[in-house]
């Protein structure tokens, strides 16, 4: 039920269409069902001499065309009719096709963005925890099974239900005791159908199963063909992929020898119901209980009539895949969207910075502190250095900056706003955040460079890349800044990719920037000369550095180091040298080197 | 070179050759296409007679108000009936065994040829590329061939069974009402080119959409932070929008077919009511026979469909023989040499006695090579690397230096010179004999899904526990494997992803351990590790150098200033060479890299480790 009403929700907006839809399913299999009675009457009582076998009113206008005798000579007219029943037919078919299609594929697109939308707006937690392959099978394949359900089988469905109810109301209205014979065998047809299905998913299941894994055991090869060739494996990965390609090949031939059995009793059952109607019908007509018309009718009906039903089992069998598709996707829009703040405050985010006794921790953690009694103070325009190990808590301070994360307690004011209050949106178009690990997406580098400004010139693009030092690594592609990175374009370097992003983030100018330790892949001499870049390009921008890297930090205004997510040591570099803690180690070992290194 | 990588083309017209090509892995299935085209004979054969019985039933039986003579007339139908059963299910067997064998087939020659394949090969497909080729494409071929051959014989035969049977009945009718025919057709092959023209430009739209969940999905933290929310969806709702418009388009085209065959076929339905009628009238025609008629008109309309569909479909399929044809057909630019095969065997049936030791000594004597003809990345490159030596090669991405350890592999071979392996040119042996001999260690390692047992042993598949172990202490894994729940038995992860970088890496040194081999080389890893692990690889790869001429990609400084020989490439030559002292003492480049690097390294690493 839970099912069909997230269905029933999908649909909204497109509801008329499948109300148009189904209509024109009824219409057309209505349709569908008058061309053997035009046959029957014709047959009965233009070309034999039965009285017509029809209501008074459709009586009245037949004689009007004239009287059995002149339609005798006259057979083009019931061809007539016949081809005016077939066009019409033809046109609802057409229409329950245009009109299923045009709701299925609302839906579609209308549920392709939903959860586009949603995941985008999922929460940074949420995001470090997924599975990609299992979310996009969710939102295409799980997607494409609901809409084909909704185009195509819910169509097919309507169809059989209204195909049963028409062909049944006709043949009882036409005689009833050869209607009991031509549904004699019909239920046992669709509960063949319905539990064969049901019973061969295990079947079907298995062969899915060893198509993945052939494909994964390909995709492996593929991938690490130099492991292969390099260890001279080449026959033991034609023995394993034998193996799994066998495998397929001998478990899907079982499904395909089941469903040979499905169809083979399955037509027999069909053949046998129409050979019934056909023989009993014939000894009824040939003893004047019905009429040679009515004998027609009723085998060109059955014939109709057993595809929807056969069609009907697979169909309710299949839902139960409909249904779980359905609540795979709903336990992704299940999931809570960030609360975006849009009513928020929009304050200027250049003011002082002030963190007042923060705590945090993760959701699925509570219990277990990352961060306990952070305070600390930042003028507008310093540069704060972030130092530690690895754990103490650095990257969980700057993500709470950015709204990515909410502290559990304290404060942090930006502006003597608290960063709670403003517009989460507002606080990431003013916090420049660069990771460590930075996504580019599959599109030209000057394209991942303009992202996040809409409207920025070729100038501006270049200026940011000279600043994170990328400009001249670009011009070296063949097509410079429309070379295609990712996937299916150029592979940049670590430390180009980490360039690339810093480029990205500079474009807009923000007024705090963040450097979540995204200058690791760069070579030193790089590094310097992006700081250099850096300080001279905005010198009021308030900027955090997180880094390992000593030189990156003496020049800082403000040095927090972290233990264990508590700040132990604060204060500019001459102060925290002349105390001491890990900080001055850090220093004595880095002046040691320095001297050790031979030079 | 280039011109060599490049597929074979086939012409876009229907073209014999290749399905004779294809065809050719159908061989052993001869005699179940024979009997497939048998039955389906028999099938279409079946179907076209029941309504001939319809007909017989009526004149002989209903007309004449008579039951006699029924009973052998019901025997009959059973019989059909019953033979029809046993005809659909020989024919779905058989169809199936047909299909499934075929696709197994042409997988297996693909996969052979993709495992012969050169690396230069690798580097212009992609392999989601060659994935499509491999499984949906042959599997299109065997669907093809099989059910296709079904649906053309069966179309074939009921056409020309109904139209025999029409034609005795009466003739003149027979030709009234076949004038529906060849409009139907024309109608058909004209809808259904353009329906599956119209899926296929679907499909085309739903990778586009697959790719854009993809870069939704994992980039959506950078999202995030660069606010690009509700672009992202403004972009993503353009290909969604592109993909309704196409897929409604799609479903128009064939809801639009249906009733037009349709109605043309009830136009011979009609034909044979009014002429058929009058001919009942004017008592030239039997009840029996106009009634056989109107059946058979509406039983016209699934051939044509069927074949019409079939013909569409073989379009389509013959882009993917062209493709996988292609495919297998590419011959690899690193071949064994006949002569070299006659003497030592090749990957598959090495003749592992007769491979001669190998030293170790390399020679790199007047190397040039490119990846295309116009980019030189080596040129006249020489080399000497003694048995034992361990050669550092330093430089920046693009520089050379991968090539160099490629060229050193035998994943390519230069375009002109040679490499001498003990002082033989290596073309003179198999490539599976420098391959058994080599240890290879990636920066990203690769592991295949399985549990860490079966990964280490496939550097040596013969190998034993306790060498896989011996192996394992080697390079310092034992302990992190052995502190696992399942030991040596712990399941990798698909593509290694339940390990860490670190734990892959020791794995795969490991793997390389095992197969003991007499050259090694190593793409050093930049990623950064945690302390414990990094020294673990430190000593690792001491412990595996030890003897072995190896190569080494070095990033790592430790590593670099033991080799006995470092090589500062740049722009495809050596700007420096010489050992770390010689070349600090130079004060050029590589001194420049060391001062910076050594500084910021020791102190990341002291800092960490305090």
């Amino acid at each position: 039920m839970k099912h069909i009403n997230a269905i029933w929700t999908y649909m909204k907006g497109n509801r008329m269409l499948y109300l148009g839809a189904i209509i024109s399913v009824g219409l057309a299999a209505l349709f569908t069902l008058m061309g053997p009675l035009v046959i029957r009457l014709t047959i009965d009582s233009i070309i034999g001499s039965e009285p017509m076998d029809v209501p008074v009113w459709l009586e009245n206008i037949i004689l009007r065309l004239g009287s059995p005798e002149q339609l005798r000579s006259q057979l083009w007219i019931p061809g007539i009719a016949l081809m005016v029943l077939a066009v019409l037919r033809g046109l609802f078919l057409f229409l329950r096709g245009k009109l299923a299609a045009q709701a299925a594929e609302a839906m579609a697109k209308r549920l392709r963005e939903r959860l586009y939308d949603h995941l985008q707006h999922l929460s940074y937690a949420y995001h470090t925890q997924i599975e990609t392959g299992d979310l996009i099978q969710r939102c295409t394949s799980d997607l494409e099974n609901l809409r084909r359900f909704l185009a195509m089988q819910f169509v097919e469905v309507g169809n059989a239900i209204f195909m049963i109810s028409f062909v049944l109301a006709i043949m009882l209205r036409l005689h009833v005791p050869m209607t009991m014979i031509a549904m004699a065998v019909v239920p046992i047809i669709f509960f063949f159908a319905f539990f064969f299905f049901l019973k061969i998913r295990d079947a079907f299941r298995a062969s899915d199963e060893a198509e993945a894994s052939m494909s994964t055991m390909l995709q492996e090869n593929l991938t690490g063909v130099r492991v292969v060739r390099a260890f001279a494996n080449e026959p033991y990965e034609v023995e394993k992929f034998e193996k799994v390609n066998s495998h397929y090949r001998d478990v899907t031939y079982r499904l395909i020898k089941l469903n040979a059995v499905y169809w083979s009793l399955s037509d027999l059952l069909c053949l046998f119901q129409i050979g019934l109607v056909l023989i009993i019908g014939v000894i009824w007509t040939a003893n004047g209980v019905i009429t040679l018309g009515t004998l027609v009718v009723f085998t060109t009906y059955e014939g109709m009539l057993l595809w929807p039903v056969r069609h009907l089992g697979r169909i309710l069998t299949d839902m139960g895949k409909t249904f779980v598709a359905v609540e795979r996707m709903e336990e992704i829009l299940a999931e809570p969207r960030e609360v975006m703040e849009e009513r928020g405050d929009k304050p200027a985010m250049d003011g002082p910075i002030a963190f007042r006794g923060v705590h945090f921790s993760y959701d699925d953690a509570p219990t277990v502190p990352v961060l306990e009694d952070i305070s600390f103070d930042v003028e507008p325009g310093e540069t704060v250095a972030v130092l530690g190990h690895t754990g103490s808590g650095k990257s969980s301070l700057v993500h709470l900056l950015a709204r990515l994360y909410e502290y559990n307690a304290g404060s942090i004011t930006i502006g003597d706003r608290e960063l709670k209050t403003i517009d989460r949106s507002w606080v990431r178009q003013n916090v420049g955040l660069v990771m460590q690990e930075p996504f580019l997406f599959a599109r030209s580098i000057g394209e991942n460079i303009a992202l996040a400004k809409a409207n920025a010139t070729k100038e501006e693009v270049e200026a940011a890349a000279k600043a994170a030092a990328v400009h001249n690594v670009i011009l070296e592609f063949d097509k410079g800044y429309e070379t295609i990175v990712g996937e299916r374009g150029v592979s940049l370097s670590g430390g180009q990719r980490q360039r690339v992003a810093i480029a990205r983030t500079l474009l807009s100018n923000h007024p705090i920037l963040v450097f979540d330790d995204s200058l690791s892949a760069v070579d030193t001499e790089t590094d310097a000369a992006i700081r250099h870049a850096l300080s001279h390009r905005a010198k009021d921008r308030t900027t955090f550095i997180i880094t390992h890297r000593i030189a990156s930090i003496l020049d800082a205004d403000r040095i927090l180091v972290l233990e264990h997510g508590r700040i132990v040591q604060q204060g500019t570099h001459d102060e925290l040298v002349n105390q001491p803690g890990l900080y001055r180690r850090t220093w004595e070992i880095q002046s040691a080197v320095k001297e050790d290194t031979p030079a | 070179m280039s011109t060599m990588l490049k597929e074979q083309e086939y012409a876009n017209k229907f073209d014999w050759k290749l399905w004779r090509q294809i065809l050719r892995y159908a061989k052993p299935f001869r005699k179940q296409l024979f009997l497939l085209g048998i039955v389906m004979v028999a099938v279409a054969g079946v179907d076209a007679a029941f309504p001939y019985l319809t007909k017989v039933a009526i004149d002989e039986f209903v007309v004449p108000r008579n039951t006699e003579g029924l009973l052998p007339f019901i025997l009959l139908y059973v019989g059909l009936v019953l033979l029809q059963g046993f005809n659909v299910w020989s024919l779905i067997t058989l169809a199936g065994k047909v299909e499934m064998g075929l696709t197994y087939r042409i997988r297996r020659a693909g996969f052979r040829r993709l495992q012969e394949l050169s690396l230069d090969y690798y580097d212009t497909k992609a392999v989601g590329w060659l994935l499509t080729r491999m499984t949906s494409d042959t599997m299109r071929l065997g669907e093809v061939i099989s059910w296709g051959l079904v649906d053309i014989v069966w179309g074939f035969t009921m056409m020309t069974a109904v139209m025999v049977v029409m034609f005795s009945l009466n003739w003149q009718l027979a030709l009234v009402t076949f004038s529906v025919l060849p409009v139907l057709f024309a109608v058909s092959i004209f809808f259904q080119t353009r329906i599956l023209a119209a899926f296929r430009h679907v499909r085309r739209i739903n990778s586009r959409i697959t790719g854009a969940f993809n870069e939704g999905i994992s980039g959506a933290k950078t999202t995030k932070l660069l606010n690009r929310e509700r672009k992202n969806l403004e972009e993503f709702s353009e290909t969604t929008e592109n993909m309704r418009h196409s897929s409604v388009r799609a479903a128009i085209l064939s809801s639009l077919y249906m009733p037009i065959a349709l109605t043309l076929g009830m136009g011979g339905t009609a034909l044979a009511v009014w002429r058929g009628g009058s001919g009942v009238i004017g008592g030239t025609i039997s009840y029996g026979v106009l009634v056989a008629f109107i059946a058979y008109t509406i039983q016209f309309f699934e051939p044509v469909r069927e074949l019409a569909r079939i013909f569409a479909e073989l379009q389509s399929a013959h882009a993917s023989a062209e493709r996988v044809m292609s495919m297998i057909d590419t011959e690899p630019t690193v071949k064994d040499r006949e002569d070299v095969v006659a003497q030592y065997g090749d990957s598959f049936f090495p003749k592992k006695d007769t491979w001669p030791a190998i030293g170790g000594q390399i020679t790199f004597d007047h190397v040039w090579f490119a990846y295309n003809p116009e980019e030189p990345v080596l040129e006249d490159f020489n080399l000497q690397v003694r048995a034992g030596e361990t050669i550092a090669l330093v430089g920046e991405t693009g520089s050379g230096k991968s090539t160099i350890i490629n060229l050193a592999c035998r994943f390519y071979e230069p375009t002109q010179g040679r490499i001498l392996i003990d002082g033989v040119d290596y073309k003179e042996r198999p490539q599976a004999w420098l391959h058994s001999n080599l240890g290879y260690v990636l920066q990203s390692p690769h592991l295949f899904s399985g549990n860490i047992r079966d990964n280490i042993r496939y550097g040596k598949l013969d190998a034993d526990d306790e060498s896989i172990q011996a192996a394992a202490k080697l390079v310092n894994a034992h302990d992190f494997i052995s502190k696992m729940p399942k030991g040596y038995d712990s399941p990798v992860g698909e593509g290694g992803n339940l390990l860490s970088t670190g734990q892959k890496q020791l794995v795969s040194f490991a793997r390389a351990v095992l197969a003991d081999p007499r050259i090694f080389v190593l793409d050093e890893a930049t990623s950064s590790i945690d302390t414990e692990t990094e020294q673990l690889i430190q000593n690792a790869i001491q412990n595996v150098l030890e003897g072995r001429t190896s190569f080494i990609v070095a990033h790592r400084l430790s590593t670099i200033r033991k080799a006995d020989r470092i090589l500062v490439i740049r722009q495809g030559r050596v700007r420096e060479e010489g050992s770390h002292d010689e070349l600090m003492a130079l004060k050029g480049y590589y001194y420049r890299l060391y001062t910076n690097q050594f500084i910021e390294e020791e102190t990341a690493r002291r800092v960490a480790s305090l």
